[in-house]
């Protein structure tokens, strides 16, 4: 009994102290994958806010811009201009998508529109293989995925990209939803959508912006792990792990989902090098489902989620 | 003409409180029920027998499962997967276990275990619902599916990490394993799923149902008049769970032969949630429908395109088929947010009147 209190509770300590630079190492690791995390994150918070829609298809819009993108340089069309496209091609589906699947089902409960997202990523899921072609493509936007030593300890350059991108974008967004007209319509939109609509706001119109925005945001997000780990269709799974993170960070926040991310990460990341081989490795698949879980428990509405949630 | 209730009346509360009031309908199911026992065994091929028949039946009880969840508690669970996995490799190790037990007692054992899990990752939802529960029960899904991939002793430690059904015999005939015949495999499944339903269906039109479904329409109000959320919500889970649980059993021991964690993967779970959206939510007969429905389709999709004399890949039918699974998602929830079950009502009014337009 000792010996398990001991290898669960102290010995992983220890291994932290006693190797520093391995620890940052393994810390940095995990807030480079929890940014990723956050990048996913980041569109569905932007759809929920502000139609109450929870975007399952999230991770495949990420699969669906990268495999555009990735398609469209394999066919030879500078990047530039495949970026265009691509920008292009995700703003139609927002467009589609508003007009074939939220339209019809205004005014119906969440978990349905819940669902018909998940119906969405099937669809999405299916199309995009049938485009671009199943198999795993590179993504090659000119980012070296190199490692560099800076104080002795070895950090990857893409990492580096990957965690200023997610910087400037929830900068962008917030400065978006605070400063702009736009930005102050999808807050009250967010807020109450029939006050929103008397006073004018057309909640159509906003609805495709906001599916555009994340559709934006879903490019950057493949982009980033495009690079990282090849397009594939194992991308629309990693995006589950979004799930998590909105948890842990609250629906309605954007540093929640950016702080949501971290913590997912990181936790992972440590738990699955100092406490996965007590139980044979792996954790990782489970570990973020479970500390949601934990975390739901305990505070239902996230980090910085807004405490509106009844308990029946 | 023929279907018409004119002439049947009611004279004793029994008589009212009948699964079927129209004794047109007891005939149709006592024929049905009869015809699905005896002529598949005798007249279908092993083909048809082994991949649509009993896919069908297994799944149709697993959709039973979750539509008892969902459908009519208002619970959503993205976890059946997980739960059938339970179900799976308990029944796996008890009749590894104990050898001489019969199987069908196995499977039950097996539901209950399955039922307890349940019971566990529905402790959340007695605090959060919607798509937080949803990401609970993401958790059980990958958290079981983990468990059963990592200890060894949950498959006996074999090295290859699958289950395999081992021969049991049920009176005599042998019912699992690599001898059991198809039909009698067949005839396995039907029983236990036909018994199952009607436990279903009795217990959504009782008491227990319509706590259930005054918590999934509005859990406050449900509260008030005096249904307890914490032991309706766990009970849903509870019973959900009994019936993917032996679901999974079935899948190993009557239609699949031997698994690995890989047949009880995220997307069988989504597979469930679908049968349950399309056939109908809140619905038993749904269940069957949607079963058959998602059962079917891929095995149509396969062979359409040789009726066609087009030329398809396989990985294109792939594609078509998820495409078309999420775009009638989309289209029954727009459309006939009740799925297959509610046509087949509409069907019926409409047979009533036949052949008069009121």
């Amino acid at each position: 009994m000792t010996e398990l209190a001991w290898a669960v509770l102290a010995a992983p300590f220890l291994d932290m102290a006693g190797n520093p630079r391995f620890f940052a190492e393994v810390l940095i690791g995990g807030v480079a994958a929890g940014l990723m995390y956050s990048l996913v994150a980041l569109g569905f918070v932007l759809i929920f806010k502000a139609s109450g829609v929870f975007n399952f298809a999230q991770g495949v819009m990420v699969l669906f811009a990268a495999l555009t993108l990735v398609g469209l340089m394999e066919r030879g069309v500078p990047v530039v201009l495949a970026l265009l496209a691509t920008t292009a091609v995700m703003v139609a589906l927002a467009f589609a998508i508003e007009r074939v699947v939220l339209r019809p089902l205004i005014n119906q409960a969440h978990i349905i529109l819940f669902m018909a997202t998940i119906g969405l990523n099937f669809f999405l899921e299916g199309f995009g293989e049938m485009v671009w072609g199943a198999d795993v493509k590179r993504l090659d936007v000119g980012i070296p995925d190199e490692s560099i030593t800076a104080a002795g300890i070895l950090v990857n350059k893409l990492e580096l990209t990957a965690a200023g991108t997610a910087g400037v974008l929830v900068a962008v967004l917030a400065l978006f939803f605070q400063r702009t007209r736009i930005g102050r319509a999808l807050r009250a939109v967010a807020d109450d959508h029939e006050a929103a609509l008397s006073i004018g706001i057309p909640l159509k119109t906003i609805w495709v912006i906001v599916w555009s925005v994340s559709g934006l945001v879903a490019i950057v997000a493949g982009i980033m792990w495009g690079a990282k780990s090849g397009v594939q269709f194992s991308l629309s799974l990693i995006a589950l792990k979004a799930l998590p993170v909105l948890i842990l960070g609250g629906f309605t926040s954007v540093p929640g989902a950016i702080v949501g991310g971290l913590i997912i990460g990181v936790g992972e990341k440590v738990g699955e090098v100092y406490w996965g081989p007590l139980v044979g490795g792996a954790i990782e698949n489970w570990f973020a489902y479970m500390l949601a879980l934990v975390f739901l428990l305990f505070r239902p509405q996230g980090l910085f989620g807004e405490k509106i949630i009844e308990r029946v | 003409v023929i279907y018409r209730e004119a002439g049947q009346f009611k004279a004793t509360y029994a008589d009212d409180q009948a699964i079927f009031p129209i004794a047109q309908d007891r005939w149709l199911v006592a024929l049905g029920l009869l015809a699905i026992a005896l002529v598949p065994p005798l007249v279908a091929s092993e083909y048809w027998l082994q991949a649509i028949l009993i896919p069908f039946l297994v799944y149709a009880l697993a959709a039973i499962g979750l539509n008892i969840l969902t459908g009519y508690a208002g619970q959503l669970s993205l976890g059946t997967g997980g739960f059938m996995a339970v179900g799976a490799y308990s029944a796996f190790k008890l009749t590894t276990a104990f050898p001489a037990v019969n199987i069908v007692v196995v499977f039950l054992l097996s539901g209950l275990i399955a039922a307890g899990v349940g019971l566990l990752f529905g402790i959340p939802s007695l605090r959060i619902k919607g798509f937080y529960l949803a990401v609970a029960t993401l958790a059980a899904q990958f958290f079981l599916i983990w468990l059963f991939n990592k200890v060894a002793w949950f498959v006996n430690y074999a090295p290859s990490g699958t289950i395999t059904a081992p021969p049991r015999t049920v009176l005599g005939v042998m019912v699992t394993g690599p001898r059991a015949t198809a039909q009698v495999r067949y005839l396995t499944a039907l029983a236990v799923v036909a018994v199952l339903a009607l436990i279903a269906k009795n217990l959504v039109r009782g008491r227990v149902g319509r706590s259930w479904m005054a918590i999934r329409d509005r859990d406050i109000a449900a509260e008030i008049i005096g249904v307890r959320p914490l032991r309706t919500k766990l009970l849903a889970f509870g019973i959900s769970s009994f019936y993917c649980g032996i679901a999974g059993a079935e899948l190993v021991f009557l239609y699949l032969g031997s698994a690995e964690t890989l047949a009880f993967d995220i997307n069988q779970s989504f597979l469930v949630v679908f049968m349950v959206i399309i056939g109908g939510l809140g619905s038993i007969l749904g269940s069957f429908l949607g079963a058959a429905f998602i059962v079917v389709l891929p095995i149509l999709l396969t062979n359409a395109p040789h009726w066609l004399a087009l030329d398809m890949s396989v990985a294109l039918q792939k594609q078509i088929e998820l495409m078309i699974f999420g775009a009638l998602i989309v289209f029954f929830l727009i459309v006939e947010p009740h799925g297959l079950a509610r046509l087949w009502q509409i069907a019926k009014e409409k047979l009533r009147l036949w052949p008069f337009p009121h």
